[in-house]
């Protein structure tokens, strides 16, 4: 069960490479370097998640009220992929930013959005 | 045990939302359904023990979507994908068929022991044997509350234990949001060069 | 032009951003005690910003905050953050947490933390501003500029 959910993820990361490699329109690109973000995301808390077993699931790592230390460091999911995961988020987004602009740019250059008559020479 | 099924169904509709974002002719419908993916992996996020995350990725999510629409919706664009013959698409998917078995071996390993950890035992607080590195996660949730007197062990990481990387990534969203500007600067500037000429 | 969109629009917009902002910066200032922190914060901010941007037209949307004040406070933000690092100088190395040890706050407890809160309220108006800035920056650019496939030269 647990392999099966890395396999699914990582054909969600494969999924957004074929888009980057080999697709022919800029959106698409952009939309495939999306879910490779979000793919590589997901791979790196699903390293992190604890299970309790018959317990239950694994708590986040927030200690509650009149909670020891000692049992939230038993209780809880690791903290470290997800402190690397949350700024990776918001760098995602200032990457989208970015990508958006240059394709603003290519639109207005070259009227259309399609890399094969982009890559024509001029004159 | 029930977390594992509830988490292969959203990642089964994750992976049919990217295949539709992928594969979509109409761009308008390519944006909606990354937005679907993305929405989805905030679920996965909460089921995961991560809130924090949860909300970024819900906010985010939002936030590109809006870039994204309105990219989209006014420019119209007639790009054709050339016809896909048989010959690329079968070497597309026997590329991605062997990716996948390399994956599946590198994870559940040949006899044993994989190069991941199982799903649901993290490496958390091992001490240094000669398999296994040494985990400085359990130090960091048996700690934090004293040493740094934050209850939130993930933040207690980023702006306590390792806020040297934090002024890093710090410094790369303020170099991608100049990006932003310097790309969109020139027609500005153009704007105004040709308002003061007569 | 267009100037923003329809009444019920504007209305709903004008009551509801307060409230977005607000609500930012305090998943931003208590990221210590419960989940949040201040990249999330930070980007809900930029939300409301973004929000008065597509109810009321880009025009509107600059007499509240103009770009060259994004661009102000996405550097002092910045600044500030890199200046909380080079005070721990003072108390052994960079980035030390100098607060703690001064003023035992309770875990659990706004005040407690030290320089995560000081740090949190430093990320969230940094990336506030910088997103706020870039999109209005990118709210220029609304409609296709050109005519229909007519590539024009540009430099």
């Amino acid at each position: 069960m647990g392999t099966a959910i890395y396999i699914l993820a990582f054909a969600v990361l494969l999924i957004g490479l074929y888009a980057v490699v080999a697709k022919k329109n800029v959106i698409k690109i952009i939309v495939g370097l999306l879910v490779f973000d979000y793919a590589v995301n997901l791979l790196l808390v699903l390293v992190g998640y604890r299970s309790l077993g018959s317990e239950g699931w694994g708590k986040p790592p927030i200690l509650a009220e009149g909670q020891t230390p000692a049992q939230l460091a038993a209780t809880a999911v690791d903290p470290l992929p997800q402190a690397m995961v949350l700024t990776s988020i918001v760098i995602g987004l200032g990457l989208t930013a970015l990508m958006v602009a240059m394709a603003i740019r290519i639109y207005e250059r070259y009227g259309t959005f399609d890399t094969n008559q982009i890559r024509k020479l001029r004159g | 045990m029930g977390v594992e099924y509830i988490v292969l169904m959203l990642l089964g509709f994750m992976l049919i939302a990217a295949l539709i974002a992928v594969e979509a002719d109409d761009l308008l419908s390519s944006v909606i359904a990354i937005g679907a993916a993305g929405f989805a992996l905030s679920v996965v996020f909460l089921l995961l023990g991560a809130p924090d995350l949860a909300i970024t990725q819900v906010v985010v999510e939002t936030i590109a979507l809006v870039l994204l629409i309105r990219l989209v919706v006014t420019r119209h664009d007639t790009t054709s994908e050339m016809p896909r013959d048989a010959l690329r698409t079968g070497l597309v998917l026997l590329a991605g068929g062997l990716l996948l078995a390399g994956a599946f071996f590198a994870i559940s390993g040949i006899g044993g022991k994989g190069a991941i950890p199982p799903f649901g035992e993290p490496v958390l607080g091992h001490k240094a044997t000669d398999a296994v590195p040494p985990g400085v996660s359990a130090d960091y949730l048996a700690n934090s509350a004293e040493e740094t007197g934050a209850a939130n062990a993930v933040m207690a990481v980023l702006l306590d234990y390792r806020a040297y990387d934090t002024l890093g990534e710090a410094t790369i969203i303020f170099v991608s949001i100049l990006g932003t500007y310097a790309v969109l600067r020139r027609f500005g500037r153009r704007k105004k060069s040709q308002e003061t000429e007569p | 032009m267009s100037q923003g969109m329809t009444p019920i629009v504007k209305n709903t917009a004008r009551l509801v951003s307060g409230f977005i902002a607000v609500f930012g910066i305090y998943i931003a200032l208590t990221g210590h005690i419960s989940p949040g922190g201040g990249f999330a914060g930070g980007v809900i901010l930029a939300a409301s910003v973004v929000l008065i941007v597509l109810a009321f037209g880009r025009e509107t949307a600059e007499r509240i905050i103009t770009p060259s004040q994004c661009h102000l406070w996405d550097a002092a933000g910045a600044g500030l953050f890199l200046a909380v690092a080079l005070v721990g100088y003072f108390a052994g190395g960079f980035f030390v947490n100098f607060i703690t040890p001064i003023s035992k706050g309770q875990v659990g407890k706004l005040f407690s933390g030290g320089t995560i809160l000081v740090s949190n309220l430093f990320i969230l108006i940094k990336v506030a501003a910088g997103l706020a800035g870039a999109f209005l920056a990118l709210a220029a650019f609304r409609r296709a500029g050109l005519p229909d496939g007519h590539p024009k030269e540009v430099c």
